[in-house]
């Protein structure tokens, strides 16, 4: 206390400015910087993006790499918005959840890069002659590659409240706000975090397809890394894919430092059950943001509008229970129009595709559709099998490991991001030169970016297995593929499962990339309902386009029902431990 | 006694509609008088619907029959002035202690100082500071439920509800806190006018209720009161203190007996099915047996003396000791477990011999246990899926019960080879019975 005092008028200047506020605020002055640099030209005309062609120089890629980065947080931030209303909507009423759900689910199997042909047309209109027009459609696309397992993730968040806290809550008069405030957001942001994270990987995918986008005669290059990947490939530039490939590495190390890391400390505190021993994760940018004043006055007055907003909206008395009888008839009444209503939109909605699909397509079209979904589904399969077998035992073998299993994260994280598209060279280079059968060879592109999330679920699946089974193990002398179909596999197998649901998920979505491969005018495809897509899409197809998506939809939502959803459940029942 | 009562709760009762369209009720016909001053205590086993009448009272859940009156004024809702302390704690983790205290306040929208000051003073006087910036995840299960008392007590409630506020701590810290609460309590220091105690805990209502309410199980309903006139600090080695618990016991006791009446199920056949049965197991059974017939019971046990001796809560005896009574190993009466012939002649028994003893008791006395036996003896492919047995329960008890009793017969029923169960096709067979 006493040196504290002495030396207190000395320190003062420490206290105004601490040495982690240089830092930050050399952080946010750069973050304005690439603001402002990034969203120049967004009003600009079209024909702009004629007149300043996109360059391959390296120079132009910090810039590239800053527009591309953007768009890709719009889209997270829209992700974000929709997954709070949407996810609270759907929790909140269960009978609006009866369409809500079930419409993610099929949203969420929905071919995404067959939609981006279809959007673009649409957002175009919106702002005719802009760019804007064009960064709304991308900005689309990724939206549609990023919100749902968001949504759902908060969804259940939502559904898994405790109860006690509901009534804690409820018991200390919050209002409706405050609660979604105080206690449903912050519940849900741990889960909700970490697809986050999911959803930038998989963003990255779609990025290449989002900004070249090309329908048709019509053909946008956005600038940004994902037209500088398209038109180096076009020009058969291979130092420009590698260039790009770094610029990639360093934009998501950048992003995780400065973003994800601190978010996954912070939202640590969220976690509502404390298993003791597990570490808690550190992050030197998070360290920056709770020493400087700062950023320390900018949370401040954060929590300062939530506190304000729960105090200017209405105050409204805890919902006072209504007599039983009278809300069971209102509920009853109404839910019988809401059933009317969801029925009426789908038999339009049915009708409408009766009539474009089915009466204009010969039955030979059909047939030809089904039998290219039954080809890409056997690629699904023996790709995902192929995949489970070499990553499961590396899985394991790492997550037994936590400091191997430190390094390996991050580093499948970043591959997971790995759009496919940057290995088209080798692959058009090896099947051309070997004449190999693209309809075998083009295959493994479809699970390049999706197969580490066998690898990193695995690894967390083996690194939670309770030490004290595999000293079990140990002590009786069990060894070798006993092992490993006794121990280390069920121990695994939930989170196997959970990894493979993704990767199949995503391989689907791959094949409409995976299945055409192009290396400047070389032009290689397998035959596939993924191909199919890609060049109905070209071609400017719409009638083809929504067929193929909408088998490939089909095909997706029927494995999911009758194969993964049912392996989960039995899984989770079956091999949980804990 | 006050002429306003702070809460009068009048014939009040909870039901919910079952499958067949009838009403199961968890709470009938309760009534119930708080005056200013008073600590009142319900007392009873789980399923008793003590808590039930707490949310009740909290305004957390509404009521089928009956009427709540806070001074003077019909409960509907969350009422102003009622706080409620959690079993579970309940804390926000994502709060810090203050941050925990403060909430109430801030939902009332005070100004900013009032808030930081009542908070303070909560936290002060609950014995936290110190503690304001900590998150809960860094405090022991003591400190928690004193954040959980500062927070209820900083709205200045005029009743504290308390759901088993001590169940969820260790011997000696919930003994702690309870000294302390007892202290505020009779200094006056806490805004408080009266309290709502439930627990299980017979001691723990003796030491701390002016007034204990009893209660019984199927419906939950008050099954007596029983005023404490003993004076604080009271102490637990005190013979009138004892005499008082032991009383408590036999009360308790007494009526259970009464709701077995005790049928042969060859008589009745397919009835009865419909009781609820505890999840106890076989290993649970045998233990108490034993212990009843070793010295220096040989053969029949003063509850609370051997409670004590198993350092046991009469939560976990009771049911223990019931279900040795459904199947005639013993007999409870007068706060007393005694053997019967069964129950001596399977605590001399071997292994094989003790399986074939609880094998014939289970059949005769539990209906389920011969329903499910009968079904399958009459399919000739000696195989019935549970759900069938689910649905039947269910016309009796709610959904939670019925898998709780599936799980205790499936239990009782693999430990005496009477019939075999697969979890994975959720399945009852013959396939290795004795």
């Amino acid at each position: 206390m006493l040196r504290a005092s002495r030396t207190h008028h000395f320190g003062f200047l420490r206290d105004l400015v601490s040495r982690w506020d240089a830092l930050a605020l050399l952080v946010v002055l750069a973050l304005v910087v690439f603001l402002a640099e990034a969203s120049r030209g967004l009003l600009a005309p079209l024909s702009r993006l004629d007149a300043t062609p996109l360059s391959l120089n390296p120079a132009q890629l910090p810039e590239y790499a800053a527009r591309t980065t953007l768009r890709m947080f719009a889209a997270l931030a829209l992700s974000l918005g929709f997954t709070l209303s949407y996810a609270t909507w759907a929790a909140k009423s269960p009978r609006a959840a009866r369409v809500l759900i079930p419409l993610l689910d099929i949203l969420q199997s929905v071919p995404i890069l067959g939609f981006i042909s279809i959007t673009v047309v649409f957002f175009m209109s919106l702002v005719p002659g802009r760019v804007l027009g064009a960064e709304f459609a991308a900005i689309f696309a990724i939206f549609t590659s990023q919100a749902w397992n968001m949504a759902f993730s908060f969804y259940q968040s939502l559904r898994t409240v405790p109860v006690e806290l509901e009534e804690a809550a409820a018991s200390f008069h919050l209002t409706p706000w405050m609660r979604f405030w105080q206690l449903e957001v912050p519940f849900g942001l741990p889960a909700l975090t970490w697809n986050m994270m999911m959803s930038m990987s998989g963003g990255w995918f779609f990025v290449v397809a989002a900004e070249s986008i090309s329908v048709g005669h019509t053909s946008v290059a956005l600038p940004g890394i994902g037209s500088y990947i398209a038109l180096a490939i076009e020009q058969r530039n291979l130092h420009a894919i590698g260039w790009a490939i770094t610029a990639m590495a360093i934009v998501i190390l950048v992003y995780d430092q400065l973003i994800f890391r601190p978010l996954i400390c912070w939202v640590d505190r969220f976690r509502v059950e404390d298993e003791p021993g597990a570490e808690a994760p550190v992050s030197w940018a998070l360290t920056m943001m709770r020493r400087s004043r700062l950023i320390n006055g900018l949370t401040l007055a954060f929590y300062a509008l939530v506190r304000w907003t729960s105090w200017a909206l209405p105050a409204r008395k805890a919902a006072a229970p209504q007599p039983r009888v009278t809300r069971h008839r209102r509920s009853r009444l109404a839910g019988l129009a809401w059933i009317g209503i969801a029925v009426l939109l789908a038999a339009l909605a049915l009708r409408h595709l009766a009539l474009t699909l089915l009466l204009e397509t010969h039955f030979a079209e059909l047939r030809e559709v089904f039998l290219l979904g039954l080809l890409t589904l056997a690629r699904v399969i023996v790709l995902i099998a192929l995949a489970s077998l070499l990553w499961v035992p590396v899985g394991v073998w790492i997550g037994l490991r936590p400091r191997v299993a430190q390094v390996v994260q991050p580093i499948a994280q970043f591959l997971a991001a790995f759009p496919a598209n940057l290995l088209f060279p080798l692959a058009v280079y090896l099947i051309v030169t070997g004449q190999l059968n693209p309809d075998w060879w083009l295959s493994p592109l479809m699970v390049l970016g999706t197969q580490w999330y066998i690898l990193f679920n695995v690894i967390a699946g083996a690194s939670a297995m309770p030490a004290e089974l595999r000293r079990v193990a140990q002590n009786f002398g069990v060894g070798g593929w006993l092992w490993w179909r006794r121990v280390a596999l069920p121990g695994v197998f939930p989170f196997f499962v959970t990894g493979a649901i993704t990767a199949s998920g995503g391989s689907w979505n791959a094949a409409i990339v995976a299945e055409v491969a192009t290396w400047g005018h070389t032009k290689i495809s397998a035959h596939g309902l993924g191909a199919y897509i890609a060049q109905a899409t070209s071609a400017g197809d719409y009638h083809r386009i929504v067929l193929g998506i909408a088998a490939m939809s089909l095909f997706v939502v029927t494995i999911n029902r009758w194969f993964w959803r049912p392996l989960y459940y039995y899984a989770e029942r079956r091999y949980r431990l804990t | 006694m006050n002429a306003r009562p702070l809460l009068q709760v009048s014939g009040i009762g909870k039901s919910f509609p079952k499958p067949d369209g009838q009403e199961l009720r968890v709470l009938d016909g309760v009534n119930l008088h708080l005056a200013e001053g008073q600590i009142v205590g319900l007392l009873g086993r789980s399923g008793s619907g003590k808590s039930t009448l707490l949310r009740l009272i909290a305004g957390l859940a509404e009521p089928s029959h009956g009427e709540l009156h806070y001074l003077g004024v019909p409960v509907n809702g969350p009422a102003a002035g009622i706080s409620m302390v959690f079993q579970s704690f309940a804390l926000f983790p994502w709060l810090t202690v203050y941050e925990n205290v403060a909430l109430g306040l801030e939902a009332q929208r005070l100004p900013r100082a009032e808030i930081r000051s009542r908070t303070l003073a909560a936290i002060d006087l609950i014995g936290l500071d110190g503690f304001e910036s900590a998150y809960p995840r860094e405090l022991s299960g003591g400190m928690r439920q004193r954040v959980g008392f500062a927070r209820a007590l900083v709205v200045h409630p005029n009743i504290l509800l308390m759901d088993e506020p001590f169940s969820a701590l260790d011997v000696l810290t919930a003994e702690t806190l309870r000294t302390d609460f007892l202290d505020l309590w009779s200094e006056g220091r806490m805004p408080i006018k009266g309290v709502i105690l439930v627990t299980h805990n017979i001691e723990e209502a003796v030491l701390m209720c002016d007034r204990v309410l009893v209660f019984g199980s199927n419906p939950g309903r008050v099954l007596s009161e029983i005023d404490v006139t003993l004076p604080q600090p009271r102490n637990r080695l005190d013979p009138s203190f004892r005499e008082l618990v032991e009383k408590i016991y036999v009360e308790m006791t007494a009526r259970t007996v009464g709701a077995q009446t005790g049928n042969r199920t060859e008589f009745f056949q397919g009835q009865g099915i419909g009781s609820v049965l505890p999840p106890i197991s076989s290993n649970e059974l045998s233990g108490l047996l034993e212990a009843v017939a070793a010295a220096p019971y040989n053969g029949s046990a003063d509850l609370p003396k051997i409670a004590a001796g198993l350092q046991m809560d009469v939560d976990e005896l009771f049911p223990v000791a019931e279900t040795l009574q459904l199947l005639r190993f013993a007999e409870l009466a007068g706060g007393d477990l005694k053997l019967t012939e069964a129950g001596v002649a399977f605590c001399n028994a071997a292994q094989d011999e003790r399986k074939r003893i609880f094998a014939r008791q289970l059949l005769n006395y539990v209906p389920l246990a011969a329903h499910i036996r009968r079904v399958l003896d009459e399919r000739t492919s000696h195989v019935a899926r549970k759900s069938r047995f689910i649905d039947e329960l269910e016309d009796f008890m709610t959904e939670d019960a019925a898998e709780q009793t599936i799980r205790a017969i499936v239990g009782w029923g693999r430990y005496a080879e009477v019939f075999a169960y697969e979890d994975e096709s959720a399945r009852f067979t013959l396939e290795n019975p004795a």
